[in-house]
């Protein structure tokens, strides 16, 4: 189990990471999601004792890194977003370095080597020059280095940046494989990778914790709207007076009629609102509505915010609050900032709802740019 | 300490750098064995050597340039620092397997009184005395470029600057003779010296309170001092640092033929603080 307590880096006036607090518990996957510059690796890189904290404590199976940096750092795997690697050594030179440095008995020291040697995959290049290897084997001989000694936590800096969609596809099973014995923290960019990967996730912007939960109920309950979105074959005066006849009209809101590629079809959304009090089924509501004016529904789909655009809400509503917060600090000084590391406060969930259309533009931006990644 | 020891050793030994300071150093002991001893007959080994040293400032960086800065450079130092090994450690295993490229040249040096004994008359017991402090000094000037390494990301600087210190050191007696000798002169660098400290200080701790205290009570002190028995200042700015001459202690060895016990604790304690320095730069690096 991790803990961080109230941590803190400041390099020189500029804060990296502002007071996160945060306990990662034993035995699942974790992700840290966030924008690039938001902290991600320089908590890491605290986490794991390389850099110290300007203040603030991290305790590793309840070793402090500072005060107990041996036993703690024991209980850790690291593979940094450069893997640390010797490039004058072959692979199994490397690993062999790798274990006794991290004074795995020197009795169960092949044997180890061997076992991450075929975790990772890595038969193939064994006798390689680390130089030569591909950036894929490269990152895979860092992985293999930071799971040696079955270490409880295994801490990866932006596994998979730099790989081909196959070897994406395997350091992400090979992850998963891993999170089955060790517990994982993993920092990442991407959505889709987070998504598929992690159990819990926790978005950090400017430094700050904003959410954290795992990706399914971020996507559900943390932004508390729903809404439908049908394809319709009909005129849209049509689509508006069946739609405004609706038994359950009362419960609709942000009603929207747009028109799509085909001249018939129209694209029409809107949003639920207090349909507990319905005590029916909306959905039957709107089929049967459509059909018995004869105006085929082509496709009906339940509207749900995809972790992108939670994503994306958060870390900007944060440069929001960020704004904002300056604006209370200059009037009352210093005493909004304990209250701004608090996760999820009303405050953002309203600008999340006033923001709503807005970043749902945006959010569509980034799904396509995060699929040319790929 | 261990597998960072034999990791640095296999290292120097796999890339060119180990065999090129090698096969530098013992090129030009030999040109200078084979001038003085071999080809003008005299038969003191250890004057070799003492010519030997200035080499030595161009050989060094060439060992200790890449120690800490290519770590950095590379981002290796992640795995050193994350592993549980406390920095003394990383510092002393990569200390530890410099002197031993070192120990190379110096056991090659070990044969060359033999040689001259073979050949006449040979004073065993001064030379290994002199091979001995060679062996230190050398020892000095890696924990010296060591340090110097642990301040930069570059190679490059770190040679240049190792490279001017270790000159520096060479000429020392000569640059100390340059210092003013009068009272008023000594107190003068003694201020000087003071406010440098107090700025390093400063820069270490950045805190100013802790340096301009330390500035104000020493120049506090420094001016009663000199106000209360001026001639204490007499030629005592000279007089330190010439304690710090750390060429002419090897003389004693090659010239003089005594063995200097004391000039052999002045290296030992050299060498302890540079390792240690080394070691406060390495931490201080997490810190900024």
């Amino acid at each position: 189990m991790i803990e961080v307590k109230n941590l803190v880096k400041d390099y020189g006036g500029r804060v990296a990471v502002d007071h996160l607090t945060f306990t990662v518990e034993d035995g699942y996957i974790y992700g840290f999601l966030g924008p690039n510059g938001a902290g991600k690796s320089t908590t890491m890189n605290m986490m794991t004792g390389y850099l110290g904290a300007t203040s603030g404590e991290v305790l590793i199976n309840g070793h402090n890194i500072l005060e107990e940096p041996e036993e703690a750092k024991r209980h850790i795997g690291y593979l940094p977003e450069i893997p640390p690697l010797y490039t004058d050594m072959t692979v199994m030179e490397y690993l062999k370095f790798a274990s006794e440095l991290k004074k795995i008995p020197k009795k169960e020291r092949a044997a180890e080597v061997e076992r991450v040697v075929e975790i990772t995959r890595l038969e193939d290049v064994k006798g390689r020059l680390i130089r030569n290897l591909s950036k894929g084997y490269k990152q895979r001989v860092g992985l293999a280095q930071a799971i040696l000694g079955m270490p409880s936590v295994i801490i990866l800096d932006e596994p998979t940046v730099g790989l081909d969609p196959k070897q994406i596809i395997e350091i992400r099973d090979l992850i998963k494989e891993l999170g089955k014995q060790h517990t994982v923290i993993l920092s990442s960019h991407i959505l889709s990778e987070v998504r598929a990967v992690c159990d819990r996730v926790m978005i950090l912007a400017h430094g700050k914790l904003v959410a954290s939960d795992t990706p399914e109920n971020l996507e559900t309950q943390l932004t508390g709207h729903h809404g439908m979105e049908l394809l319709v074959k009909g005129s849209r005066e049509q689509i508006f007076d069946i739609v405004n006849t609706l038994e359950c009209r009362a419960y609709l809101d942000h009603i929207l009629i747009e028109d799509t590629d085909v001249e018939e079809e129209k694209r029409v959304s809107f949003e639920l609102v207090g349909t507990e009090g319905y005590g029916k089924d909306v959905r039957e509501c709107v089929f049967y509505g459509f059909a018995n004016a004869y105006c085929p529904i082509l496709r009906m789909a339940e509207q749900k915010k995809t972790l992108e655009e939670v994503f994306l809400e958060l870390t900007e509503s944060e440069a929001q609050d960020e704004k904002e917060q300056e604006h209370a600090d200059e009037q009352a000084e210093g005493t909004g900032r304990m209250e701004s590391t608090g996760m999820m406060e009303n405050s953002q969930m309203e600008n999340t709802a006033d923001n709503m259309e807005d970043s749902q533009i945006t959010a569509k931006k980034g799904d396509e740019e995060h699929e040319s990644d790929f | 300490m261990k597998a960072i020891f034999k990791r640095e050793l296999k290292s120097y030994f796999e890339s060119m750098t180990g065999y090129v300071f090698i096969a530098f150093l013992v090129m030009f002991i030999g040109i200078y064995f084979l001038a003085y001893n071999l080809s003008s007959g005299y038969p003191y080994f250890s004057y070799t050597l003492s010519a030997v040293l200035l080499i030595m400032s161009i050989g060094v960086p060439v060992l200790t340039m890449r120690c800490f800065a290519d770590e950095r450079k590379t981002k290796t130092d992640q795995l050193l620092l994350t592993a549980p090994v406390s920095v003394w450690e990383i510092v002393l295993g990569k200390y530890l397997a410099m002197t031993v490229v070192f120990l190379v040249p110096v056991l090659i040096c070990c044969l060359c009184p033999l040689i001259i004994q073979a050949n006449g008359t040979a004073y065993l017991l001064a030379d290994y005395s002199t091979i001995f402090a060679f062996f230190l000094i050398g020892c000095l000037f890696i924990s010296i470029g060591m340090f110097l390494s642990s301040l930069t990301e570059s190679q490059i600087i770190a040679a240049v600057g190792t490279f001017v210190v270790l000159l520096c050191l060479m000429l020392w007696d000569g640059l100390v003779a340059f210092l003013p000798t009068t009272a008023k002169g000594s107190a003068i660098g003694f201020f000087v010296i003071l406010m440098a400290v107090c700025v390093i200080l400063y820069q270490m701790i950045e805190d100013y309170r802790v340096a301009l205290g330390i500035g104000v009570l020493g120049t506090a002190a420094l001016a009663g001092i000199y106000v209360w028995k001026e001639d204490t200042f007499d030629r005592a700015l000279v007089n330190l640092l010439e304690h710090f001459d750390v060429v002419s202690v090897f003389d004693q060895f090659a010239v003089s033929h005594t063995f200097d016990v004391s000039g052999v604790i002045l290296y030992l304690s050299a060498i302890f603080l540079f390792l240690f320095l080394t070691m406060q730069s390495v931490e201080k690096r997490r810190w900024s």
